[in-house]
């Protein structure tokens, strides 16, 4: 309490948690410090919300030791309650409730008496850009405004760290765009936040450091650029002309590279990871030559969030990331 | 980054940080309020009662009234403070699905979050419904007198009589809050609720248990809404014969189903 450092934003150790025979989180361990947008990234099922439910107290670790600024969820729940503000995939908001009634029922409910309520509803209208709707019922609210006022309830209270589980969910790009304009205002006046999501890009747009978890445990975790580095290789990415010929043109980037290639039949594209750089690509293209394969374009180029993520957690968790960020159903 | 700080104030700290948690009081008002804030401005919940009591007290009053001889008993002073003191049992399933809506909706999971005492969360949704409760009862003993219905004693027997039906509200919000934290969702829960209309309507509550086929007389007589319903009756007759049987299933459910609320509701 008395110590002039910033405690520790999150130390897990072997956090478990089960569900009769399903194991959400399985030894989760984390330490990450203080002052940062922290990314949770994994597929849908990795234990993501799970995390999430835990760290703000609503799921008890089945094992394992978790502490939120210094405060343990078991032994401390009240104090880890006052340091987090919690915004979720759903809007949590009261729908018959004018967006500053809500703001103000959840000041009170962090604590504040009726004046300081009403200041920290004012403020985070302002602040979220809720003005012109405040005092309309938040049933008449756009999505993202509703998930614009959902975020602005878990702030009335100052809270230290700000959990968004999974914040844009649902919404369309302009809702997006304003949660995530919204995060960044957050993160730029100091507030510590920890945000769980399947959008790679909505990683790469706000987040300072990255943790992929999936089945349960920590998978990578660094910077993004660290994790872009640490997958390593540059990629190999070709479009074939004639879309009968990009099997062949895959068997010839396997052939060089040594690594599988991904095939792209809607787009006529093969990638793959090439660890000898250039020389690789110089080879493929006499291979593609000589088996008179035409292509659009071919080049080699830094792996994507999408391939790092691939790389990290295997085939399955990447097609579910890729296809939920396109919003296609598959 | 650099350009948003310097655009806006530290916006975090324009909010002071709340001194201490909120006490029990406070935060069960909150939640209470925020509870009847919702059902008197959905004109679906508040007025769908009304429109139900009527329906109901027209019905049995005009339709079937004519049919059942009720004796040296007029059928609506039989039957109206029977369908009063059962009125929580139609109410009922709109306190389950409001429970059921608000786990699924989140918003359970965000009081969870909040410094509040665990206790504000039941206590405070309680409060609400059994003021709604309350409210419907009040107003159905109100239409009944419209539809015929008169005391046979005093206005004192009439009165203890509304508190037992008051007291009904209690119990029955706690037994139908269990129902909705047990629901998957809110149209389990509003189908959960059903199995209230079951113990409404084999009971004393609209014709005399003994009037029914044997097999079905033991279900009848034995189950809590029976002696409720005559509790009521004898109240208002001025005996109060019938109470202590009444009062002893009213605590058995409430000390049955407020623990199971409590610790549900923890969970989320």
């Amino acid at each position: 309490m008395s110590s002039d450092k910033q405690p520790l934003m999150l130390e897990a150790r072997g956090i478990t948690v089960k569900f009769g025979k399903v194991t959400a989180l399985d030894g989760l361990d984390l330490t990450e410090p203080s002052g940062q947008v922290l990314a949770i990234l994994g597929p849908n099922g990795a234990g993501k919300t799970t995390f999430v439910r835990t760290v703000a107290t609503l799921q008890r670790p089945t094992s394992g030791e978790l502490r939120v600024r210094g405060n343990d969820v078991v032994r401390n729940p009240t104090g880890v309650r006052r340091d987090i503000g919690l915004a979720g995939q759903f809007a949590a908001v009261e729908p018959t409730m004018t967006g500053r009634e809500n703001l103000e029922m959840t000041a009170r409910l962090f604590g504040h008496g009726r004046p300081e309520a009403r200041r920290a509803a004012s403020a985070v209208i302002d602040q979220l850009g809720l003005a012109e709707v405040a005092d309309r019922r938040s049933s008449t609210y756009s999505g993202g405004q509703r998930r614009r006022l959902d975020l602005g309830a878990s702030l009335v209270g100052a809270p230290r760290l700000l959990l968004l589980d999974e914040p844009t969910t649902g919404l369309d790009p302009v809702g997006r765009r304003e949660v995530w304009d919204a995060v960044r205002g957050l993160a730029a006046a100091g507030t510590d936040i920890l945000l769980t999501t399947h959008y790679l890009d909505e990683a790469d747009e706000l987040a300072d450091h990255v943790v992929v978890i999936d089945h349960g445990r920590t998978v990578a975790s660094g910077t993004l650029s660290e994790l872009k580095a640490s997958v390593g290789r540059d990629v190999i990415e070709l479009a074939v002309t004639d879309s009968a010929r990009l099997d062949e043109a895959g068997r010839i980037l396997e052939r060089v590279t040594g690594s599988l290639p991904r095939l792209d039949r809607g787009g006529r594209r093969a990638t793959a990871t090439a660890a000898g750089g250039a020389s690789e690509l110089a080879t493929v293209i006499g291979y593609l030559g000589s088996a008179g394969i035409a292509t659009d374009e071919i080049g080699l180029r830094r792996p994507t969030l999408d391939e790092v993520f691939l790389a990290l957690t295997g085939d399955h968790a990447a097609r579910t990331a890729v296809t939920s960020q396109n919003g296609s159903t598959r | 980054m650099t350009t948003a700080t310097q655009a806006r104030p530290a916006f975090p700290t324009a909010i002071s940080r709340p001194v201490s948690p909120p006490g029990l009081i406070a935060s069960s008002a909150q939640v209470s309020l925020r509870a009847l804030r919702k059902y008197f401005r959905t004109p679906g919940l508040w007025a769908m009662g009304v429109v139900q009591s009527v329906l109901f007290l027209f019905s049995f009053r005009y339709v079937f009234g004519g049919y059942i001889q009720g004796g040296a008993t007029r059928y609506a002073d039989f039957f109206v403070p029977g369908y009063v003191a059962t009125i929580v049992l139609f109410t009922g399933g709109g306190i389950a699905v409001a429970v059921a809506e608000d786990r699924v909706a989140g918003f359970t999971g965000r009081l969870l979050s909040l410094p509040v005492p665990r206790l504000s969360i039941t206590a405070g949704r309680a409060a609400a419904d059994i003021l709604t409760n309350a409210w419907s009862i009040v107003l159905t003993a109100a239409f009944g007198f419209l539809f015929g219905f008169r005391l046979s004693g005093s206005v004192t027997d009439g009165l203890a009589a509304l508190g037992m039906c008051m007291l009904y509200g209690v119990v029955f919000t706690v037994v139908f809050m269990v129902i909705g934290l047990m629901a998957p969702n809110a149209q389990a829960a509003q189908g959960m609720s059903m199995i209230a209309f079951v113990f409404a309507f084999i009971s004393s509550t609209y014709v005399p248990a003994s009037t029914m086929p044997g097999w079905l007389q033991p279900f009848a007589k034995y189950q809590p809404i029976t002696p409720m319903v005559d509790a009521v009756r004898s109240l208002i007759a001025g005996s109060g014969s019938d109470v202590g049987l009444a009062l002893a299933w009213s605590a058995l459910l409430v000390i049955v189903f407020t623990p199971i609320a409590v610790l549900r509701y923890r969970r989320g």
